[in-house]
């Protein structure tokens, strides 16, 4: 049915995949550092992260990342021949995943930001009221709570970003995308193929959302119906 | 550091592309809103034979990504002998129709389900009391549903459109020549990062600052009836809400 290229488009996925929980993983990081620095008192730090979460929210996906591409290639290439290391290319993958990151971690800032917030400040203090450490203030009472706030909009985020990575096969990287262009092209069929790998985007959003509802259920345990904030 | 000659050789492209994307910004987001009212009725309705189609369009195409939705009716319908025989073949070979056709049908999805998400919101009081005077169907929707419904979609609405007008880059990839076809056209021909991709980026961040202060003079029309503390506070520019569970 597929002229043999099902395995080809799957493997494609496997990059898909890797792609969005990477992109993911530096999203979280910028997200949590956005979200630290909105809440912490210095005016500066606070005026950075405002100024990183409005730009980005104001700018289109696809060119925030031919910007970073093709920027980042050029920076790269003048640090390079000041320190004279000779030519080193732009990774595709890590440029599309540190986009991607950079991008959702704008959005991750505000999910964050608003899960920490919910946090009754009286526990806080009564941890430290009990001689907690820092640390552990934040290891036993704002990161399980915080987690539970913020997965509603965590799972959105995974659902943008998941879709988001196909525009990584415009600046390169043999994603799935890429791949049903690749068949397309060979087989002349490109409505089957562009249509295969937009069922699989819908079963992986499909499974994302069950596997993310029972992470909720989980998370949200010994929580009353109608104090769970949803 | 910015080659000012560029700049002023580039200008008229730029222009030239701003109202591109502008262009398909108005007629995208009006046919989302034309189709998308009477839809969101019907994906609030308590009947499953009305609500069950229209959610399984809006899962379809809020699950699945813009880029595909646009590839699989610009390059995958002419695959049939069937749409290139038929007499609307001079529509679906245009790039800017099958542009227009997916950002409207994906712009539809997402407005949709904001806007069902409002009517259903809906006090139950106001209801009853609109079918107590007697009121027909068709008055409890102009009348009572609507006008409620859509000053709470309000804010959620301007987020969407906002997303719309950042979609319109994907134009790009379907030989459209919008702003970032511009832009990447300008970089191919200057190698150059901020006189192309930065010049682009201005006139998106200018144009969302419009569409952002719009919808901020919208929400202090339509909902100023609401206490001045909740009605004061800025409309914050949010993910667009993918699926929800």
């Amino acid at each position: 049915m597929f002229n043999g290229y099902l395995p080809m488009i799957l493997d494609g996925l496997k990059v898909t995949l890797s792609v969005a929980s990477v992109s993911l993983a530096f999203a979280s990081v910028f997200g949590l550092a956005g979200a630290s620095a909105k809440l912490c008192g210095s005016p500066v730090l606070r005026a950075v992260a405002s100024g990183y979460t409005t730009v980005v929210r104001s700018l289109p996906d696809l060119l925030l990342m031919l910007m970073v591409f093709y920027g980042g290639q050029v920076l790269l290439n003048r640090l390079t021949e000041m320190q004279g290391w000779g030519y080193i290319d732009v990774n595709a993958f890590a440029a599309g995943t540190l986009t991607l990151g950079f991008i959702f971690g704008a959005y991750l800032t505000e999910t964050f930001r608003g899960a920490i917030l919910a946090i009754p400040k009286g526990q806080i203090e009564a941890g430290q009221a009990y001689g907690l450490s820092a640390l552990q203030v934040l290891w036993h009472i704002v990161l399980p709570q915080m987690i539970r706030h913020a997965l509603p909009g965590f799972t959105n985020n995974w659902l943008v970003m998941l879709k988001a990575t196909a525009l990584v096969s415009i600046i390169g990287l043999d994603d799935m995308v890429h791949r049903a262009s690749l068949a397309s092209a060979a087989t002349r069929e490109p409505f089957t193929f562009y249509a295969l790998i937009g069922l699989i985007y819908l079963s992986v959003t499909t499974a994302s959302i069950a596997a993310l509802t029972m992470l909720d259920r989980w998370v949200s345990r010994g929580i009353r119906k109608e104090e769970a904030v949803r | 550091m910015i080659n000012w000659e560029i700049v002023r050789d580039t200008l008229p492209a730029f222009w030239g592309g701003l109202q591109i994307t502008i262009a398909l910004l108005l007629i995208s987001s009006a046919s989302g809103l034309v189709l998308s009212v009477p839809l969101s009725v019907a994906r609030a309705s308590t009947r499953l034979w009305l609500r069950a189609p229209v959610f399984a369009f809006t899962y379809v195409f809020r699950g699945t990504p813009l880029l595909v939705q646009l590839f699989v009716i610009y390059y995958g319908l002419p695959q049939f002998d069937m749409v290139r025989d038929s007499s609307l073949w001079f529509l679906f070979r245009e790039p800017w129709f099958c542009a227009w056709l997916a950002f409207t049908l994906n712009t539809t999805a997402y407005t949709t389900e904001i806007f069902a998400g409002a009517i259903r919101t809906t006090p139950s009081g106001e209801l009853e009391a609109a079918r107590a005077i007697g009121l027909t169907n068709w008055q409890v929707f102009r009348d009572v549903f609507w006008p409620g419904a859509w000053r709470r979609a309000l804010p959620q609405y301007g987020n969407e459109i906002v997303q719309m007008m950042h979609a319109t880059a994907l134009a790009s990839t379907v030989t459209i020549v919008e702003i970032l076809r511009v832009a990447r056209d300008v970089y191919t021909n200057y190698l150059v990062i901020p006189e192309s991709f930065g010049m682009a980026a201005v006139f998106y961040l200018g144009l969302t600052l419009v569409l952002t202060t719009g919808f901020r003079a919208l929400e202090r029309h339509y909902l100023k009836h609401l206490d001045p503390a909740s009605s004061m506070s800025a409309p914050k520019l949010q993910n667009k809400a993918a699926i929800h569970a």
